[in-house]
């Protein structure tokens, strides 16, 4: 490679090159990067073993414990709708199939507070359901139920909008090949579908899981707040930061920090290895 | 019966639609249209007279002209550096490019609660950014315009995803062509780049300024909450909430739906005319 003598018709000028370079640079840095700095900055300002202790406490460990629990019930049947959606809507052409596809992606377009809203207006204790829930004893509002709930709803979309163009993009010829060859419904789908979905799949669970464990403004209406119980990790943040509790407040951030920092390097190592095998067209 | 079954659907020797169909439309209804229902039923408990009295409230009113206007001018300036970004990322050799990609998506990965305390800590009158600022006689935290500061952290990565694709394939030959005919840099980028990025940015923004609208958590705690100075609409509904006020919260939340929903659908108008252009 010898350097080019002439400066390409489409070529920036230099200082142009320089001063854009700069500010997209900085811009990240400023609005991006300081603020992940001082998450963990923060949480370690006293030290290593403060932070520890905050995450070790025992309404520390409580919402750590819910976190997953939610997240692992509604990341899994976020999956199977999600690949429920994809089957009917890629391998098959029918009716309304459009609008079903614009109605999935609905939640995307909903304030996290609104989705809360919603769960309250039905289970709540004015709410549709109401009176017959308390008649029968049935928590859902300021419980479990309510927080899966709404985490469902906000990470709805992720697994769907994955599968749908990627499944719609690879066609019916494998499958209809497999069914005329005598393969049942599942053999169809376990060895022919899901080996040229699998990483797509994996790329939707990963966004779907780090907004179900990150999730705030829902899951915040639905909580009730209550410590120890009904508190998850981001909420748990909230109290402690309200409290003053700084140092707490940052070491669990940071844990949630480290989440998102492992979400973002398999997903990068997702785009980069398997470029084909996810959806081309990604818009979150 | 099984005339109006073809009409409807094509046949396929695949097998599972009824199942899979029938389960997704069970889970879509369950979990987001019968809920959905349910809020925009609620306001009218108070009749329309009553819905008025939430929605014209003055506080309801500065809420919902922060959330919309912030929210504008989040998505303004996240167009300007998204596109900066973007242009710098497809187009220029920059070390340590593929790491500053995937930061990009932090917004999308950092939960907005954490997203939230470290802007309020960063720009608190004693904090990094915060104290030069005061210096400067600028006050960031606790103010509207910790709002917008909170919009942009959360609207960047929509711009930069929307256009990047765009800026990727669209070849140099335009460009080319405006060179060989005597334009300079700057009016080919004008005359040319800009209008073929068009659609791209105006989806971007479109995108930031919806996800900027009904944003929670990376908000609320930079923005000290003062009720008509400082306080967001989806806050609002909260405080509602809590004085258990359920149909006026469902008042903001339905205002709040609709206003997302011609956004949408104008979204859509736009892209399909630019299309056609």
């Amino acid at each position: 490679m010898t350097k080019p003598r002439f400066k390409k018709p489409t070529e920036d000028p230099v200082a142009a090159r320089v001063a854009l370079t700069l500010t997209a640079v900085l811009f990240i840095g400023l609005f991006l990067l300081l603020p992940l700095v001082v998450v963990f900055s923060q949480a370690l300002s006293t030290g290593f073993a403060a932070a520890r202790a905050a995450i070790l406490e025992p309404d520390a460990l409580s919402a750590i414990h819910l976190t997953l629990i939610t997240a692992a019930i509604a990341v899994p049947l976020n999956m199977v709708f999600g690949v429920s959606a994809a089957w009917a809507i890629a391998k098959f052409d029918f009716r309304g199939k459009s609008v079903l596809t614009t109605l999935i992606d609905l939640p995307f377009s909903v304030s996290p507070v609104v989705a809360g809203l919603i769960y309250v207006l039905v289970f709540g204790l004015q709410g549709w359901l109401g009176p017959w829930l308390r008649a029968h004893d049935i928590k859902i509002i300021f419980a479990l139920p309510g927080i899966v709930l709404a985490t469902i709803f906000v990470t709805f979309p992720f697994v769907a909008r994955e599968l749908i163009p990627l499944m719609t993009d690879q066609g019916r010829d494998e499958e209809e090949a497999a069914v005329s060859l005598g393969a049942t419904g599942l053999q169809t789908f376990f060895r022919v579908t899901l080996p040229n979905v699998k990483w797509g799949l994996l790329y939707g669970v990963l966004l779907c899981n780090a907004r179900a464990m990150g999730e705030f403004g829902a899951v915040s209406v639905v909580s009730g707040h209550i410590r120890g119980l009904t508190d998850t990790m981001p909420l748990h943040v909230e109290v402690l930061y309200n409290d003053y509790q700084y140092v707490g407040a940052f070491a669990v951030a940071s844990l949630l920090a480290l989440l998102a920092l492992v979400t973002l390097a398999l997903k990068s190592l997702l785009e980069w290895r398997y470029a084909d095998e996810i959806a081309a067209v990604h818009r979150h | 019966m099984a005339g109006a079954f073809a009409r409807w659907r094509a046949p396929s020797v695949l097998p599972g639609f009824g199942l899979s169909l029938g389960f997704t439309l069970f889970y879509l209804s369950a979990l987001v249209l019968i809920p959905l229902a349910a809020l925009i039923v609620r306001p009218w408990d108070l009749g329309f007279a009553g819905f008025w009295r939430v929605v014209a409230a003055p506080r309801t009113l500065a809420a919902l002209e922060l959330s919309f206007g912030g929210a504008a001018l989040a998505a303004g300036i996240n167009t300007i550096f998204g596109l900066i970004v973007a242009w710098v990322l497809v187009r220029y050799r920059v070390p340590g490019k593929r790491l500053i990609d995937a930061l990009v998506d932090l917004p999308f990965a950092l939960p907005t609660a954490v997203a939230g305390i470290a802007l309020s800590a960063l720009y608190a009158s004693n904090g990094w950014l915060g104290a030069p600022l005061a210096g400067l006689g600028i006050k960031v935290a606790y103010t509207p315009l910790g709002v917008v500061v909170a919009l942009v952290f959360i609207g960047l990565p929509f711009v930069v995803r929307t256009l990047e694709p765009v800026l990727a394939d669209m070849g140099h030959e335009a460009e080319e062509a405006a060179a060989t005919l005597g334009a300079s840099r700057l009016q080919t980028f004008r005359r040319v780049v800009l209008p073929a990025l068009s659609p791209a940015l105006i989806t971007g923004a479109a995108l930031a300024f919806a996800r900027a609208v009904g944003e929670y958590g990376s908000v609320i705690f930079i923005a000290g909450n003062l009720p008509m100075v400082s306080e967001i609409a989806p806050l609002l509904i909260v405080i509602k909430l809590q004085e258990y006020d359920y149909a006026g919260a469902a008042a903001i939340g339905v205002v709040m739906l609709a206003v997302s929903f011609v956004m949408l659908f104008a979204l859509n108008a736009l892209q399909g005319w630019t299309a056609r252009r």
